[in-house]
């Protein structure tokens, strides 16, 4: 599949260690890279060229061509640029706004507008908001009951009028937000084509009806080359505050995001991170960047282990892990866990420097050994999942045929996990021991963490784990 | 309004785009690609920048422009040999395997989030319905909220049958209920209606391969097609997409929707050509009648044709 930005520059400039200084033309060979990889990640060709022309400049500069890391060299400068593209615009919504205040949703069909206004209405609530959803879509089939469904779920109220009329439908609900007292509105439109005159008319008179504060243009994270032509169209007609990106957690680059930001000029606001209804986060360009060139996105599997993660699981285990009381049955319970977080090679995959699976082809991880060691800790007795130390030879026979493995994986496995918890023990007292391999986790902002609750996952996580398996 | 008529109607800004963009490359290169005159850098350039904003993909489009380069210079014009590496790459897929006598037909069709599978299962319910068969529409979206209810309408309107369960069932269960009472109403084609999934969520694909396995269990060999549905607006992620739902799921087939707006759906070229599935149906409309059943001959000779 995708091969990363960053491996294929790193394999252009691999061949030159031991160089003194790099050619232009051997920069010309990256540039080529990383036109490519743009494309691949469906950035408009028009930004591509104007983009590729701005790294070169930069890249060309004599203190990059004699450095002692080229290759890095350029792809700081590509993640810069690209960073700058994005602009330090914060995601979110406009920062004033009259009360109560009113956010419009438009886009394609498909978009995902209908659940990104039932997950914008709970991000709302969370907030501390009041929100009220109106659906306008009186176009698509069960449109206006998929929103009362969602409305139910996110409970979120839902305004819903006896009228078809569109703009009716709009202007009720910010009546009845007014006299009921919620302070933000959020209104759900059907999807229409850009081209499509009729239905670009009807928006505008939505608009004009309601007066919204944020007209947020869904957009699905996949959308090709034709998403400046869309946006920048629903731009000129109706006005655009901010995009919501949706359908962000296949493995879409997102490179349309680039495009819509530096040709229509208009920021990002939030992104949609998964179908639950929690799933919608704040939008930071780094995060979206490290994506679109596959340095990994260690963001994202924090998040992904949040989710996989019990908090008061996390908290007991850390407790465990201090007091060395971790069991076979807490292991367990780990590799249940990180199995849930979706098959080992993408979560692996989302660490930086492990990034492309090439490398990993050769030490993938066996997804069917963690079945194996399951089934092990299965066939033991409550008493020895407690307490390794009982299991002698004669269990071990036991647990062996219960299994349907052998005696010698038995003893593997638990040489290993004594080992483990030697280590575990080690961090979980503070002191991160070198575990070699490379597996580096960066430390994160706290900022940059963006869910409300988002408190840093400390050591002791699944991490060590992945690690030791 | 007849087929040609209609595909001629969603395409045509389609059209004029690449056509209008193609002339001017073309003139661009002076008056065309004369005998022996080797094609200009810029002239190249333009060409790729014009299959790429098609969405056609940075390898598909230099498999195109090499071939094309090579057979250039020898007297046809730089349109028709585009025109015609395009339409050999529609024309080496795999064949559409002909109806192989199976009562019921099950079809199950599947796709990411909001490509429109259920509108163009509405759309093909009343597309067998006109030629004189008895459809039946299985609902076994049971994820998203009021999806069953949507097919329930388009059911309504394309007056056919459909099976339902209640929201969050087994999906499973509903297609094998589904082929069973459409076996005892003698029904057919059976028109199942699957959740939106990302291709790369593993337990959901996993889903899809114990429909298939239900299905079987209902029906010899069923389900004897599985179409895949694509948003023509859809990047460079529509190949990863039909990637993985053919080796889960055993794609036979696409359908390319939305096709009526200003995007071009060239990923269809790169999939037809490196995974060679076939083009089955297009949709360029919101109207109950607006797919059409794809013919790889025509999409490529509208896309290029001088004169409507």
């Amino acid at each position: 599949m995708f091969e990363s930005l960053s491996t294929r520059v790193q394999d252009v400039f691999k061949s030159l260690r031991g160089e003194v200084r790099l050619t232009p033309e051997q920069v010309e060979e990256a540039l080529r890279e990383i036109r490519l990889a743009l494309l691949e990640a469906d950035v408009n060709f028009k930004v591509v060229k104007a983009f590729v022309d701005r790294v070169r400049d930069r890249a060309m500069d004599q203190t990059v061509l004699r450095s002692l890391t080229p290759g890095q060299q350029v792809i700081k400068i590509v993640r810069d640029e690209l960073l700058a593209l994005f602009g330090d615009a914060e995601g979110g919504l406009t920062k004033s706004a009259p009360v109560p205040r009113v956010i419009l949703l438009l886009g394609l069909q498909g978009s995902g507008k209908t659940t990104t206004a039932a997950k914008l209405g709970m991000w709302l609530a969370r907030q501390g908001r009041h929100p009220l959803m109106v659906s306008t879509d009186v176009r698509r089939p069960a449109a206006i009951e998929q929103l009362s469904v969602l409305g139910d779920k996110a409970d979120v109220r839902v305004f819903t009028p006896d009228t078809m009329d569109p703009v009716a439908r709009a202007g009720g609900a910010l009546a009845e937000a007014r006299a009921k007292g919620f302070d933000t509105v959020l209104v759900d439109t059907a999807g229409r084509l850009h081209i499509d005159d009729d239905l670009m008319t009807e928006l505008q008179a939505i608009k004009d009806a309601v007066q919204p504060a944020d007209l947020l243009y869904v957009a699905d994270a996949m959308t090709g080359q034709d998403a400046i032509k869309s946006a920048g169209e629903f731009n000129r007609r109706v006005g655009v505050t901010g995009v919501v990106l949706t359908k962000l957690d296949g493995d879409a680059r997102g490179g349309a995001a680039l495009s819509v930001v530096s040709v229509v000029g208009v920021p990002i606001a939030f992104i949609g991170s998964g179908e639950r209804l929690e799933d919608l986060e704040l939008f930071h360009p780094d995060r979206i960047v490290s994506r679109m060139l596959g340095m990994g996105d260690m963001l994202s599997l924090i998040e992904k282990a949040e989710q996989a993660i019990d908090k008061d699981e996390a908290e007991q285990l850390e407790e465990k892990l201090r007091k060395n009381e971790f069991t076979l049955d807490d292991f367990r319970t780990q590799l249940k866990t990180i199995r849930r977080m979706g098959p080992l090679e993408s979560v692996l995959g989302m660490i930086p420097g492990l990034g492309g699976l090439k490398q990993l082809a050769d030490n993938k991880p066996d997804e069917n050994q963690m079945g194996r060691v399951e089934a092990i800790i299965s066939s033991m007795t409550p008493a020895e999942r407690r307490n390794h130390t009982i299991i002698n030879g004669s269990r071990r026979k036991r647990i062996a045929a219960g299994s349907g493995t052998s005696v010698e994986e038995i003893n593997r496995l638990l040489k290993q996990f004594t080992e483990m918890r030697r280590v575990l023990q080690m961090i979980g007292q503070g002191g991160m021991p070198g575990m070699g391999g490379g597996l580096k986790i960066p430390k994160m902002p706290q900022k940059a963490l963006g869910a409300p609750s988002g408190k840093r996952r400390k050591k002791g996580g699944p991490w060590g784990l992945i690690k030791t398996r | 309004m007849g087929f040609f008529e209609r595909l001629r109607d969603g395409l045509s800004r389609t059209k004029q785009q690449i056509l209008g963009r193609f002339d001017e490359i073309v003139e661009q290169a002076g008056a065309g690609p004369a005998a022996g005159r080797p094609i200009a850098v810029e002239t190249v350039e333009a060409l790729e920048e014009l299959l790429i904003s098609a969405d056609v993909g940075v390898d598909a489009t230099e498999r195109i422009v090499g071939r094309v380069l090579e057979r250039a210079g020898r007297g046809d014009s730089l349109r028709d040999l585009v025109k015609s590496e395009i339409r050999t790459i529609f024309e080496a897929v795999e064949p559409v395997p002909p109806a192989n006598g199976h009562s019921p037909h099950v079809t199950l069709i599947v796709g990411v989030n909001g490509t429109g599978k259920t509108t163009t299962i509405g759309k093909l319910a009343n597309l067998f319905k006109a030629s004189g068969k008895q459809p039946l529409v299985c609902a076994a979206d049971t994820f998203r909220a009021a999806a069953v209810e949507q097919l329930e309408i388009w059911a309504r309107r394309a007056d056919v049958d459909i099976v339902r369960a209640r929201d969050g069932a087994d999906p499973a269960s509903v297609v094998y209920d589904a082929i069973q009472s459409g076996r005892a109403r003698g029904c057919d084609p059976i028109l199942v209606d699957t959740a939106g999934r990302l291709h790369t969520r593993a337990n959901l694909m996993s889903e899809l391969d114990k429909i298939r396995r239900v299905a079987a269990r209902a029906a010899e060999s069923a389900p004897h097609e599985v179409l895949l549905v694509l948003d023509a607006t859809v990047g460079q992620n529509g190949l990863a997409q039909a990637r993985e739902f053919t080796s889960v799921a055993g794609v036979t087939g696409i359908v390319l929707t939305k096709l009526d707006g200003t995007a071009k759906g060239g990923i269809a070229v790169a999939i037809a050509h490196d995974l060679k599935l076939p083009i089955r149906y297009v949709g360029v409309g919101e109207g109950i009648d607006d797919l059409v059943p794809f013919s790889a001959q025509e999409y490529v000779d509208a896309l290029f044709q001088d004169k409507w």
